[in-house]
């Protein structure tokens, strides 16, 4: 180890371990049963020292009993899970890799990562499955995050970052639509520049087919549909266009393909769009006034229109209308997406990604292949292609295509199927769609070997588990949703027999045959990230730990160290070959499935989300006491028609069924959803497990699943269902 | 060889198919042809070209990557040879035929000798666009959605306007007689006086100097009464233009007669306001986009057994202040096994009434107030059930229309 520990009683400046805030905050040595006390840290801009519940109690993830001490291994399938040493553990997982790598060919390892991982990590993670283990396929669960809204940003401005601006511009701006995001309970401290903003006399409209405590605080909720999204926007374009609020001089100088967009909104009109949506047209107009009057606007988007099979031409339409009324490239008003996993951001730009390499690269351009594999010292030959997207990889685990319910990737051996998984900071058991499905292709492996700070749903199925160091513990960097890159210090030692992922990787490599290039010092890693990143669109090159350290983090790109860094993109030109954004000429399409008739078998939609008091699949959070007592399991939410409807009174058991499989939980019975729709969030495993249900229909362009749409069918359950739930 | 599908026609119709066939991923070459001299455009909109909301150019429509013929007249069909004949005596093969040639509107009465507007392309529009701006008094013949339209349209810019309507009350087939009252009500308010249950007898040229001068045109009544206005419009309803099918030998009874797969004869099909399917025609673009979107999901293979199954009548006006939505049967009444359902505020002007066939709606209104439109037309058009309190479809409180609290 060469990042030690602070010395006893001093403070440290850090970063959240959750959600892409990175919300700074404070670490001192703590008294109590956890080693640190998490403390406020005012002085960090994004927060200002505000935090939400799961930030206040991280640190009770960090107990003994709660996290993983010691390497575990499983002697054959059917045999427990037993403590073993790092030797074993690492030889095991070689061997694994290898032994399959031998018999299949380097297409048949896999690597899966994540978007809690730090910028270091991902990167080494993602030279490890293609220098290492010289294989094309990993992906990760940022997949499933934000990659819509990447590849719509891509497409519009020729570069994807969360927000072109600082979060608190929010507060400053005239007229904000929030798209499918519910902050209040997804980043509470995000919440206060929405105050701000109409405070300020801002105006804020939220689009969400629940009236979520974000849309409660909303001048105007539009609530569509679920999976209508797209139509919404192309609507708000008509009548922008209608109104004669286009602007249509900034749309001259600025943008590119004007024409086809207006076509694709005229073929949206307020009628249809109603239709379509539900949303009346008053109140269409009533939203394409409020902010086509305002002189700055934004809209920002999250899972809400993100998670469809149609994701990015949705989050299109969403910039197109941005586009048209100028408010795109100029200070206060811009297109954003609220990314939601930790380094959701700097997780996608360095390589963990099946198409990319690290600068945000892309993996098919020859220059690009060329930077990178001189900086990993390798033939640009030896670099691997272009990958399986997350599902399709998660899709084609195991050798045993079995019924030919594996889909996707052809039937059995020499297939191309993956038999070996090296799996880091994702818990995919319970966060990916048709997780039944992918439990057992996890099962189906010859090798799993999962490293993680807690014993996850995904990590019980392994064969290998690898107690891995978290947050306080290291040192690393994250870029938070705003592009701005930041550090998480040490402020504790790990218990003995935790190691940090790097140190596996170097661990594993070494035992692979690559013993130079995988350093286990973060800032080692992060020296050379910056050569690999510079050049490229997140250009990294410019920035140290001395400079994150300094100013309180720098926002890419940075090319060079005297570079200031770019708070802002996008003010003189789009990063596009011609400096112009691009309107996309997209139409509206249902989602992949849709209910069908009131006496169909899956007559209602449902919709999945999140709640204040838990994290993505729960994996730290539900470890986390004061976090159970708020958000203790699943529910479905349910509207009081359908409540009678069903005959379902409050908290009874409702057992909710698609065609990928059924879910059971308490009903909360609430006005705020629509009748047509149920609502389940999704961070438990067991038989509440929303993700049983939800639909892995893919984008064709960012292959996002459909988590926001499916077809469902819900009736009362018997109380002996669910026994085991949530377990 | 490219497999080559013919369109005749360049309307609502016929983008729509060829934009969805190409989004579907379909492989073969599409041409329209169209006999208007522009790309195909939003007709829904025309109306509101008099006000000038849209340019004529804002309403043109995608239409994929297909080819397009505008100012391309077909004048015959060879189902046998599998040609088209153009109005120059070009002949052009085809290999799949699609017949989506549209509606014309019907005459109204006896009405050669005045100069008498219609209003069903851009031409149409345009010309009664600059009409309007040299007019200072308006008739629209016909109460129905497109005549209020255009007569509330006539009113924004400035023009007195009188509606003659045949039918005892406005929107007739939409609506019943109390909202069509209170429409009549809300169109007073704009400026629009409305005569119903009478028809025009005659309109021949008045005493005026022509189009644009008061008194241009003498509008005689069934009732004795006459009107002088220097703008006429006709909306008396449309009528599949079938001319081309018939003369072909397809089946044609109002409309070209379809089944389920839109087919009329093998390798034709016809879709929009010229195909008659299961007895129905339609005159309105949501069918037709409907039956445009199940014809490329077959023929571009993306779903190939895709059948279209009817469209659930639904009229929607929204224009400017005047705003009803009418579902189904809404005029029912009295009849067995009809629950009937009002609530009437008059102060406010709005009406709302549900019509119920046991526990599904036969039919709704909702005029003035149409908070709870989105509920009421997925409930309706999915033929749900409805549950034993349905007020909540007329009156949600919890109707997606929330305003902020805080």
């Amino acid at each position: 180890m060469t990042t030690s520990g602070p010395g006893p009683g001093t403070a440290t400046d850090t970063h959240c371990p959750y959600c892409a805030l990175q919300c700074g905050m404070r670490l001192r040595p703590g008294a109590g049963p956890e080693p640190v006390e998490v403390l406020e840290r005012p002085g960090f801009p994004v927060n200002r020292g505000a935090l939400c519940g799961k930030g206040r109690t991280a640190a009770a993830v960090l107990r003994p009993g709660v996290r993983l001490t010691e390497p575990l291994v499983r002697d054959s399938r059917d045999a427990p899970l037993r403590p073993a040493s790092w030797d074993e553990a690492l030889d095991r997982v070689a061997a694994g890799l290898m032994a399959v790598r031998r018999r299949y060919g380097n297409d048949a390892v896999g690597v899966f990562g994540g978007g809690g991982l730090t910028n270091e990590k991902a990167y080494l993670l993602g030279k490890f499955a293609r220098v290492a283990l010289r294989t094309p396929n990993i992906d990760y669960n940022g997949r499933f995050c934000m990659s819509s809204a990447a590849a719509a940003h891509r497409r519009a401005f020729g570069i994807d970052r969360g927000l072109p601006f600082p979060l608190a511009d929010v507060a400053g701006t005239d007229c904000v639509i929030l798209v499918g995001a519910n902050p209040a309970e997804t980043m509470p401290p995000a919440l206060r520049y929405f105050r701000e903003l109409r405070e300020n006399g801002g105006r804020l409209i939220v689009v969400d087919p629940r009236r979520t405590r974000t849309a409660d605080q909303a001048d105007l909720h539009l609530q569509p549909l679920p999976g209508t999204d797209l139509a919404l926007a192309l609507g708000l374009l008509h009548l922008l266009i209608a109104d004669g609020r286009a602007d249509k001089d900034f749309i001259a100088r600025r943008t590119t393909g004007f024409a086809q967009a207006r076509a694709a909104a005229m073929a949206h009109w307020p009628g249809r769009v109603e239709r379509i949506t539900g949303v009346p047209v008053t109140q269409l107009a009533a939203a394409a006034a409020m902010f086509g009057e305002a002189p700055r606007g934004m809209v920002l988007t999250a899972r809400g229109p993100e998670q469809q099979s149609k994701g990015t031409d949705t989050v299109s339409a969403w910039i197109n209308l941005c586009l048209a009324a100028g408010k795109a490239g100029r200070p206060g008003s811009g297109y954003g997406c609220l990314t939601g996993q930790g380094n959701g951001q700097g997780g996608r730009e360095h390589g963990q990604k099946a198409d990319q390499l690290p600068g945000y690269r892309s993996i098919t351009d020859p220059a690009a292949r060329r930077h990178v594999a001189a900086v990993w010292g390798i033939d640009p030959d030896d670099l691997p292609g272009p990958g399986r997207s997350a599902y399709e990889l998660l899709d084609s685990l195991g050798g045993d295509g079995g019924d030919g319910s594996g889909g996707g990737i052809g039937g059995n051996n020499s297939d191309g199927r993956v038999r070996a998984l090296l799996l880091m900071g994702s818990n995919p058991a319970v966060s990916a769609p048709r997780a039944a499905h992918v439990t057992e292709r996890l099962r189906a492996l010859d090798l799993l070997a999962v490293g993680d700070v807690v014993l996850s749903e995904t990590a019980r199925l392994a064969d290998v588990v690898l107690p891995v160091t978290q947050w306080a513990e290291e040192t690393g960097t994250t870029t938070n949703l705003e592009g701005r890159v930041i550090l998480r210090r040490k402020a504790v030692d790990a218990p003995e027999g935790v190691r940090s992922d790097l140190a596996v990787l170097h661990g594993l490599a070494a035992r692979l045959g690559v013993p130079e290039g995988f350093p286990e010092d973060p800032e080692e890693v992060f020296e050379e990230l910056r050569r690999a990143s510079a050049g490229g669109q997140a250009d990294y090159a410019g920035i140290s730990y001395g400079r994150i350290r300094a100013e309180d983090g720098v926002f890419w790109p940075c090319p060079a160290p005297d570079h200031p860094g770019t708070p802002r993109l996008f003010l003189d030109r789009f990063a596009t070959p011609d400096g112009r954004a691009r309107f996309a000429a997209v139409t509206h399409r249902p989602a992949a499935e849709e209910p069908d008739g009131p006496d169909g078998d899956y007559p209602l939609f449902l919709t999945t989300g999140r709640v204040v008091g838990q994290y993505q699949s729960g994996a730290q959070t539900r470890r986390v006491d004061e976090l159970n007592r708020s958000a203790p399991g699943p529910f479905v939410e349910v509207h009081p028609v359908l409540a009678r409807r069903l005959g379902v009174a409050e908290g009874e058991l409702l057992a909710v069924s698609s065609r990928r499989g059924r879910a059971v939980a308490p009903a909360r019975v609430t006005d705020t959803i629509r009748p047509d729709t149920v609502f389940m969030p999704f961070h438990w495993g067991g038989k509440g497990r929303a993700n049983s249900l939800t639909n892995p229909a893919l984008d064709p362009v960012s292959r996002m699943p459909e988590f926001k749409v499916c077809a469902v069918r819900v009736e009362k359950a018997e109380a002996s269902a669910v026994t085991d739930a949530a377990s | 060889m490219t497999r080559r599908i013919a369109v005749v026609g360049a309307g609502m119709a016929a983008a729509r198919f060829a934009e969805r066939f190409q989004a579907f991923g379909g492989d073969a070459e599409v041409t329209l042809y169209g006999a208007e001299p522009r790309a195909p455009y939003n007709r829904v909109l025309l109306a509101d070209v008099l006000t000038g909301r849209y340019a004529a150019d804002d309403l043109t429509l995608p239409a994929g990557e297909a080819r397009l013929r505008t100012g391309c007249e077909v004048t015959g069909l060879d189902t046998v040879a599998h040609t088209l004949e153009l109005a120059d005596g070009e002949r052009v093969p085809y290999d799949e035929l699609v017949l989506a040639t549209g509606a014309e509107p019907v005459a109204c009465g006896e009405l050669g000798r005045g100069r008498v507007h219609v209003v069903r392309t851009a031409d149409d529009g345009e010309a009664l666009a600059g009409a309007a701006a040299r007019a200072r008094r308006a008739v629209v013949i016909g109460g129905g959605v497109l005549g209020v339209s255009v007569a509330r349209a006539l009113a924004s810019c400035g023009l007195p306007v009188t509606i003659v309507h045949r039918a005892p009350y406005l929107v007739e087939r939409d609506l019943d007689g109390p909202a069509g009252e209170l429409l009549r009500r809300g169109l007073a308010g704009l400026g629009v006086e409305v005569r119903t249950g009478v028809t025009v007898r005659e309109a021949e040229p008045g005493a005026g100097e022509g189009e644009g001068a008061y008194g241009a045109v003498r509008v005689e009544l069934s009732d004795g009464h006459t009107l002088d206005a220097d703008l006429v419009v006709a909306a008396c309803g449309v009528t599949p233009r079938t001319a081309l099918a018939r003369a072909a030998g397809l089946p044609v009874r109002t409309g070209v007669v379809v089944d389920d797969s839109l087919s009329c004869a093998p390798g034709v099909y016809a879709i929009g306001d010229c195909a008659e399917h299961a007895g129905r025609t339609h005159g309105t673009a949501g069918p037709a986009w409907e039956q445009a979107d199940v014809l490329a999901a077959r023929l571009s293979g993306a779903s190939p057994d895709a059948v279209y199954e009817g469209s659930r009548p639904y009229a929607r006006l929204s224009a400017g202040p005047l705003e009803y939505a009418a579902f189904g049967d809404a005029a029912a009444a009295g009849e067995d096994g009809l629950d009937v359902l009002r609530i009437a505020d008059a102060t406010r002007g709005s009406y709302k009434k549900l019509v119920l066939r046991g526990d599904r709606i036969a039919g709704a209104v909702l005029l003035g107030d149409l908070a709870t439109v989105g509920a009421l037309a997925r409930a309706y058009e999915r033929g749900e059930p409805v549950p034993s309190d349905p007020f909540h479809l007329l009156t949600s409180p919890t109707s997606p229309t929330s305003q902020g609290a805080s």
